[in-house]
């Protein structure tokens, strides 16, 4: 068993469920969509890219950028909730589905992602 | 660029994860703890002040508790915040620095900034490998004509050389085995603007690899090696380098053909060296026996060479030499008068001191000298360094391996017109001939140093020849002409004119000029500047031509043809 390749896994699932748990639900139910969730799917998604720097691979580089799509998209949404809590008239149905649909598209890079995990790990056969 | 970045990414992975893992706890810590309004009520703080209050706290910039003061709480989860922000940020910044400090990363930064260099390279450069004596002496001059080169070399001294050598044009510069395809690949030995190889290093096998693969690469460009030993001279033959000059051999000819023919000696010691023998050292009596100091590798080619031409010989060595026989040999290194004596320095007419000190040299025909003072010396220097002393030794010859090899790959580089004339010129003409042909080549350059140039009838170098008006011909002295006043000459000397397989030495001034012919000039290097407005300007040529300064402009043409009617 390789300690690095646990972690990587581990980081990678978990940026997955995490997304999953945050986007689960009615879309624009506010009783539905945790605040906590969508800011641990976004850290854990950014450590996932970070663990994804320095692979020379095709493979590597596909998983990158997959994780740069899965930062975006919810870096937008936390943004789109910041603004519309701080600035804009408060968080209604119609930005809060934005905000899980966007969530929604990163679930989908993360899908991605571990399908490329697994592919890799197939491929390898250890 | 690519591998740069990725390692780069790599090495900072864990600082990076610390960063991010640090925002977010304290971040989470902000959210979670309660607080209070500047009402006393109950407050708390969302993502969004939280990142904010975060963010600056982390760069230790500190704008102060926004938007409410903290209460006991959040300040003691602000001051752990602090210390762990600013510890995960000082780890990050000394992991880049030490990063970019790394001695194997600036190698990679200077090989990629080497390659990116040599890639957008759009004129015509030489690959030259190897930037000692020889090496350093070519990109000089090959920068003095404007001519680009890319360095090679295994020891970053010299690299460092090239920088303090002032060059007047930039030179993309690596310090690498010039040996390993990979590192010649990334010198540009494919790139298409790539018009020569030099292989000059010290290593007969790096330059061995170097030709070859260069010739296998690009088969039909030109590859010059050195050499220093007959197996990898029949070596590099055997597939077709364009040019080998072995330093010893060639020296050997050199000195050979002063014994005999002293005044064709002189002028390929002209054509060849910068600076140039005087023509008053010819009168040295040169026929008679010789005495060789030293049967190293120069002595041997010395010794063969000399004997080929038939001159009478005496070694002095400490070995007892094969092939020679014993009345030719005398034992002892020749420093000692002792020795010289027995050599019989007295009547001879020539010493060469061959051995690899340069002291023991300098010592050899200093006492040579004392015995017989009306001989003629011949000193080889091993070292560059001591250029000052050899200098002033007052030898008539010295012999330094590094400049030999660079005058004659700078004659082939100049034009690959100047080595047919020498070869014919050795075959087919008497020392008489030389003598003439000297005398004229000091009328036009005097003592300054004789530069020689080719130049081919053809669309690209000389487009203004081919755009002669109907029935006017162009005869060689036109472009002898100075363009700034037809009637002066330019300081220079036509030496050989080819036309297809016709060769013709010293052509006259009246010979017409065809398309596709190449001549060969010699004289100062200022004619070739002048020359090259003749060649290429249409307006000069015809100033020379008619004797006429009109401007050529269609206007002025009108003008002219309403003028003339």
């Amino acid at each position: 068993m390789n300690r690095e390749k646990v972690i990587f896994a581990f980081f990678i699932v978990l940026a997955l469920t995490l997304n999953f748990g945050f986007f689960i639900g009615e879309i624009s139910n506010p009783h539905h969509h945790n605040e906590y969730e969508l800011f641990a799917a976004l850290v854990t998604s950014l450590i996932c890219t970070v663990l994804k720097f320095g692979d020379r691979t095709h493979v590597g580089a596909l998983m990158l950028a997959t994780s740069l799509v899965a930062d975006l998209q919810l870096v937008a949404a936390a943004v789109i909730w910041g603004y519309a809590v701080q600035i804009g008239g408060g968080l209604d149905e119609m930005i809060l589905a934005s905000i899980v649909s966007l969530s929604g598209g990163a679930l989908m890079a993360n899908i991605l992602s571990v399908v490329l995990l697994v592919v890799e790990t197939v491929m390898v056969r250890r | 660029m690519n591998d740069v970045i990725y390692i780069l990414l790599r090495r900072l992975r864990a600082p990076l994860i610390t960063l991010i893992v640090v925002y977010a706890v304290s971040v989470l810590g902000l959210v979670l703890i309660p607080g209070e309004d500047d009402q006393g009520q109950p407050w708390s703080m969302g993502f969004f002040h939280a990142f904010y209050f975060v963010s600056f706290m982390g760069s230790t910039i500190g704008f102060g508790e926004v938007p409410y003061a903290f209460t006991d709480a959040q300040r003691f989860w602000t001051l752990a915040c602090i210390y762990a922000t600013v510890i995960a940020w000082l780890y990050s910044i000394g992991m880049l620095l030490a990063l970019l400090q790394e001695p194997a990363f600036g190698r990679l930064m200077r090989r990629r900034a080497f390659v990116t260099e040599v890639q957008r390279l759009r004129e015509p450069f030489y690959l030259v490998c190897g930037y000692g004596v020889t090496g350093s002496l070519v990109v000089k001059k090959l920068a003095a004509r404007d001519i680009r080169s890319v360095v090679l070399d295994l020891e970053q001294e010299r690299i460092d050389a090239v920088e303090m050598d002032g060059l007047s044009i930039r030179v993309p510069r690596l310090c690498a085995d010039a040996a390993l395809p990979d590192v010649l690949h990334d010198a540009g030995l494919r790139h298409q603007c790539c018009i020569g190889v030099l292989a000059m290093t010290n290593d007969d096998q790096a330059n061995l690899s170097i030709a070859i693969a260069s010739k296998v690469l690009v088969p039909e460009r030109m590859v010059i090696s050195r050499t220093e030993s007959d197996v990898t001279t029949a070596n590099l033959d055997s597939f077709g380098t364009d040019l080998i000059v072995d330093p010893f051999r060639s020296y050997a000819d050199y000195l050979v053909l002063t014994t005999h023919a002293p005044y064709t000696h002189l002028v390929y010691d002209w054509l060849l060296n910068p600076r140039h023998r005087h023509m008053a050292t010819v009168h040295k009596r040169r026929e008679g026996r010789w005495i060789i100091c030293g049967y190293g590798r120069f002595g041997r080619a010395l010794f063969s060479a000399f004997r080929q031409a038939g001159v009478e010989l005496t070694l002095v060595d400490e070995g007892s030499p094969d092939l020679v026989l014993a009345g030719q040999h005398v034992r002892g290194i020749g420093t000692e008068a002792v020795t010289l004596e027995e050599a019989g320095v007295r009547d001879a007419v020539g010493i060469v001191a061959g051995t690899f000190h340069d002291a023991d040299n300098l010592s050899i025909i200093m006492t040579a000298r004392a015995l017989n003072p009306r001989l003629i010396t011949v000193v080889r220097q091993n070292l560059g360094e001591n250029d000052l002393v050899f200098q002033h030794s007052r030898a008539d010859f010295v012999m330094e391996p590094g400049r030999i090899i660079a005058n004659r790959i700078l004659a082939q580089i100049k034009t690959p017109l100047l080595p047919v004339f020498i070869a014919r010129m050795l075959s087919e003409h008497d020392d008489v001939w030389a003598h003439v042909l000297l005398n004229r080549m000091s009328h036009v350059v005097g003592d300054r140093e004789l530069d020689s140039w080719g130049i081919r009838l053809c669309e690209e170098q000389t487009p203004a020849l081919l755009m002669l008006q109907q029935g006017q011909v162009l005869k060689l002295r036109t472009l002898m002409k100075d363009p700034r006043d037809r009637s002066c000459s330019l300081a220079c000397l036509p030496l050989m004119h080819r036309r297809g397989d016709e060769v013709r030495l010293l052509p006259g001034e009246l010979l017409e000029l065809r398309e596709g012919d190449e001549i060969l000039f010699c004289g100062l290097s200022t004619a070739l500047h002048q020359m090259e407005w003749t060649v290429n300007n249409y307006n000069l040529l015809q100033y020379l031509l008619t004797g006429q300064d009109h401007s050529h402009t269609l206007l002025s043409r009108l003008l002219r043809s309403s003028g003339e009617r």
